[in-house]
């Protein structure tokens, strides 16, 4: 637009009229992501529960439109619309009554054992799901992206199943070493990324991402790797099974599989939940979560809650790994034992609004699409990808409350008696 | 032109910013536009410009109705606006800016830079202002570029110019500069709305004074009115408008600082070989144009720079080096000039804010646990105490007026057992009440032995509350004065002269610190 060179504004030297420089060292808050988080997090339990529900109609009319009888009879739909109708309410009330029945409650079971058998796996899936989605939304919380769920998984699930297998230990005293094994492998995995973003500014979602392939590739090297975690005598990339001292009891007896993790993540949700609302650690957390310039005026050492936060959160991602090594696949595992939970901890932190209890009910929410998915296709032959999907899209949605209020006319909360800000698209407030 | 706004309204949600206001502007008058902040001017003159749309009213130009979808609209009838944020490319030149917006093309949609040249000259010329076309806005002095802003509104021959706060960024002499232009332009036939909170400036120029009060015309007034006639009317009630003090009784030395200097970020010197001292007892107002290193330097004292060189000595304790919370400890009380960027967690409860710098020890913290019951009763005390008007003390703070809202900080950093109190803009966007009582709690604490640092850019607020003035200019203290310095030798000093004689003003004649 013009001949000049648009170059960078070159500052006067010493002060002088320039620009008020923004408060001195570089903290390297993060601001546009904060803002991003707290529209988020913002959201009221209503648009949670909300995004579910739209997430499950938009699931229900993939479900109709991908089944084969609905497709039939949509073909003579002018001569006969009641067939089609009736063949959508087949398929999506098939496809959702085999959700329930598979997660929580089965109906054509002979007895109430038999029956309930679907809500105890939902609990054991939710299991490692309340824990990774405790982590992923402590950091939320302190204004950090943990993107490295699946990582931190695997270094700790490789810590907590090395000292899980190797060292014959008396009941009880093995568990605990094998727990905190896992916890401190998880937690190292995030705490470098802390460390990281404290010493260098280096940004969070990068960094754990790329510590996710780190953790994948060093896994499966030690997985193939002859002492050191692949089972003597194997040539699967594979461990040995876990020894007997060191796996999580059953809690109902051996024809279930809920173990006793569940007991754990209910704890860890109580520990997040003292840590967030009730001690001085959770509040500095929240503190630089929402305004870090405003923590670090007050004296909060912003960079070392960037430490302290990751380490938590790799932690407790750390137990989610426990509860799959000890817990669910306790034969031994191999590189796939992270089974995309780091991610699905995302969705389930941000679900439940990074609050401790509303993770706890998104968790058992994704349990039940886990345990209830699988009986969707083997009863209904809908693939499971359409559970994928209505968890994508409950995401989708919660991404985007001004969407959810759009749909359903909510009313956009703190607009009321404020003023906008006007200001012109390409000015620029100079000086 | 003649301007006439009739029963304009505009509403947000519930908030009614303009309730019916009438205003008629006649050509070749300075129309002043005057209330607190939060009354509604900006809304009004939003409106005008087609910024916002009216709810109900109409505005009419030489009795003409006039329908504004956008500045676009308003430009082309005739309405330029001068913002108080100036709204200019600093990497343009001074005619690239003033075509901005409006280029003139040649064939080919080549843009005619020599007739915009020769554009700015001539009014430039017209008003005696010495201005290159071709020099980079970012080069000129603040003042300067307000004049660009000024030959932009007038390039696109506006009849009506809107001056929003156009003194918040000058100097006192640029300000009297404005004022010099500001006449020309009227004597030229421009009408003009002059938008300010400044009393001093409306009775200086102003040919008729309308004052608003929350969203409402509240009454009319000549520029013979007297300062309390002006201020009753804008704030509603009888105020104060000196600061009722004491003379100071310094005690010993507290604070010393000894050739402090800063470097940014950037690498750029922001603070230049800075020395003083401060004693207990006495305010030290640390006076200059937004931006000449007082920020830095008052970060400086509290630990947030990181490159610090010289000396901060308090009570013979070295502060430099030390991390913001062991300042803190060491008993300095801060005020941040931006309070919702610095000072507070707009997310946060007012209790919570008002432990937010003492979330490590009793009594606040236990074991590691929060004392809620104690925070609670602590923050119910602390917000009586203040005048702190909300809900109660679970509201976010971030709902709370910008008054509130810096009685909730002053709350929280006046309760701590204090040995130096650092206040930087204390009363900046807030409304009189309140700075009547920021300024009564600031002499407080100086009568109750404190050192007081005050870092204010308003020359009012300073010579009211300051025992002694430091003047910044580019980083430097341009010199040390006492506090009835007269308002002439202070506008020097803010421009980096040093003056011969200080003259002084007698302690009665101190007028006008809220306004």
């Amino acid at each position: 637009m013009s001949d000049t060179a648009v170059a960078a504004t070159p500052q006067s030297p010493s002060g002088g009229s320039s620009t008020p420089a923004p408060a001195g060292t570089p903290v390297a808050p993060a601001p546009r992501s904060n803002q991003i988080l707290r529209d988020i997090l913002g959201g009221s339990v209503v648009i949670s529960i909300l995004a579910v529900v739209l997430a499950l109609v938009a699931g229900g009319i993939l479900i109709a439109l991908t089944d084969e009888d609905v497709q039939t009879a949509s073909g003579y739909f002018f001569s006969r619309p009641g067939d089609t109708l009736q063949a959508i309410w087949i398929a999506v009330s098939g496809a959702y009554s085999a959700l329930f029945q598979g997660s929580v409650y089965n109906f054509g079971a002979v007895d109430f054992a038999k029956g309930i058998k679907p809500l105890t796996d939902t609990l054991t899936f939710a299991t490692p799901l309340i824990a990774a989605g405790l982590g992923v939304g402590l950091a939320f919380r302190a204004g950090m992206f943990n993107i490295g769920g699946q990582g931190q998984m695997l270094i700790a699930a490789a810590a907590a199943g090395w000292v899980g297998y190797s060292f014959p230990l008396p009941y009880g005293i093995h568990l605990v070493l094998a727990v905190l094994a896992g916890i401190a492998g998880g937690a190292l995995w995030g705490g470098i990324v802390g460390l990281l973003k404290a010493r260098t500014g280096a940004h969070e979602v990068i960094v754990t991402i790329m510590l996710n392939y780190v953790a994948v590739y060093l896994v499966s090297y030690m997985l193939r790797t002859p002492g050191l975690l692949q089972a003597p005598g194997s040539n699967n990339p594979k461990t040995p099974a876990m020894l007997p001292t060191a796996v999580y009891p059953d809690l109902l007896g051996s024809s279930y599989n809920l173990h006793a993790g569940l007991l754990v993540s209910v704890a860890a949700t109580v520990f997040v939940w003292w840590l967030l609302s009730r001690s001085s650690l959770g509040f500095k957390f929240r503190a630089v979560g929402v305004n870090p310039n405003a923590a670090r005026v007050a004296g909060i050492d912003v960079k070392r809650s960037y430490v302290t936060v990751m380490l938590i959160s790799g932690g407790l991602v750390g137990l989610a790994a426990v509860a799959q090594v000890l817990g669910t696949v306790t034969s031994g595992f191999s590189s796939g034992i992270d089974a995309g939970i780091g991610f699905d901890a995302i969705t389930v932190a941000l679900l439940g609004r990074s609050r401790p209890w509303g993770i706890f009910v998104a968790g058992i929410l994704f349990g039940a699409f886990k345990a209830g998915g699988f009986s969707m296709q083997a009863g209904e032959g809908i693939p499971v990808d359409i559970v994928l999907v209505v968890q994508s899209l409950i995401v989708l949605f919660i991404a985007a409350p001004p969407l959810v209020r759009a749909v359903f006319r909510l009313p956009t909360p703190g607009v009321t008696g404020k003023k906008k800000p006007v200001r012109l698209a390409k000015a620029v407030a100079a000086k | 032109m003649k301007l006439e706004l009739r029963g304009i309204t505009k509403r947000f949600g519930s908030l009614t910013a303009n309730d019916h206001i009438d205003l008629v502007v006649r050509p070749g008058e300075i129309h002043a536009l005057l209330g607190e902040n939060g009354a509604g001017k900006s809304t009004l003159m939003n409106v005008l410009y087609g910024l916002y749309q009216a709810d109900e009213g109409e505005i009419l130009l030489d009795e003409k109705a006039q329908h504004f979808a956008g500045p676009g609209d308003a430009m082309a009838a005739g309405i330029g606006m001068v913002h108080q944020h100036f709204m200019l490319i600093p990497v343009f030149t001074v005619a690239e800016n003033v075509m901005l917006g409006n280029e003139q093309t040649k064939a080919g949609g080549r843009l005619d830079l020599a007739a915009a040249r020769a554009r700015v000259r001539e009014i430039s010329a017209r008003f005696g202002f010495d201005l290159d076309p071709d020099a980079l806005v970012d080069d000129l002095p603040v003042g300067v570029q307000q004049r660009v802003e000024i030959i932009k509104a007038l390039s696109r021959d506006a009849k009506v110019l809107v001056f929003d706060e156009p003194t918040a960024v000058l100097t006192p002499q640029e300000t009297d500069e404005l004022m010099v232009i500001m006449g020309q332009l009227r004597d030229a036939g421009t009408s003009i709305v002059f938008i300010t909170h400044k009393l001093r400036e409306v009775r200086e120029i102003a040919d008729r004074i309308t004052i608003i009060r929350l969203g409402r015309v509240v009454g009319e007034a000549a520029p013979t009115a007297s300062n309390a006639e002006l201020a009753s009317l804008m704030v509603g009630r009888s105020v104060e408008l000196t600061v009722h003090k004491e003379l100071a009784k310094p005690g010993d030395e507290a604070l010393v600082v000894r050739d402090l200097s800063v470097i940014d970020a950037l690498g750029q010197l922001v603070v230049n070989n800075v020395s003083f001292e401060v004693r207990r007892g006495e305010v030290l107002a640390i006076a200059g144009v937004q931006g000449n290193g007082q920020t830095e330097l008052s970060e400086a004292i509290i630990g947030l720079q990181e490159k610090v060189l010289g000396s901060i000595t308090l009570d013979g304790q070295s502060l430099v080096g030390m991390s913001v919370s062991r300042v803190l400890e060491a008993g300095v009380g801060f005020v941040p000039e931006d309070r919702n960027h610095d000072g507070l967690v707009g997310e946060f409860t007012i209790a919570e804010n008002l432990m937010l710098d003492r979330s490590n020890t009793a009594p606040f913290v236990k074991r590691g646990t929060l004392q809620l019951a104690y925070l609670n009763q602590f923050a119910e005390e602390k917000t009586r105490e203040f005048d702190v008007r909300s809900q109660g003390i679970q509201t976010p703070v971030g709902r709370l007026s910008g008054g509130n809202q810096q009685k909730v900080v002053l709350a929280r950093e006046l309760s701590r057992d204090l040995r130096l109190f650092v206040a930087a803009q204390p009363t900046r966007g807030i409304d009189v009440g309140s700075i009547e009582f920021v300024h009564k709690r600031i002499v407080e604490t100086r009568d109750a032995g404190v050192p007081v640092i005050v870092v204010s850019t308003e020359l009012d607020e300073v010579t009211a509350l300051a025992d002694r003035i430091a003047v910044m200019y580019r980083g430097s203290i341009v010199g040390i004065v006492p506090g009835n310095t007269s308002r002439d030798v202070l506008g020097l000093m803010m421009a980096g002269e040093v003056p011969d004689v200080i003259t002084t003003v007698r302690a009665d004649q101190i007028e006008g610190a809220l306004l």
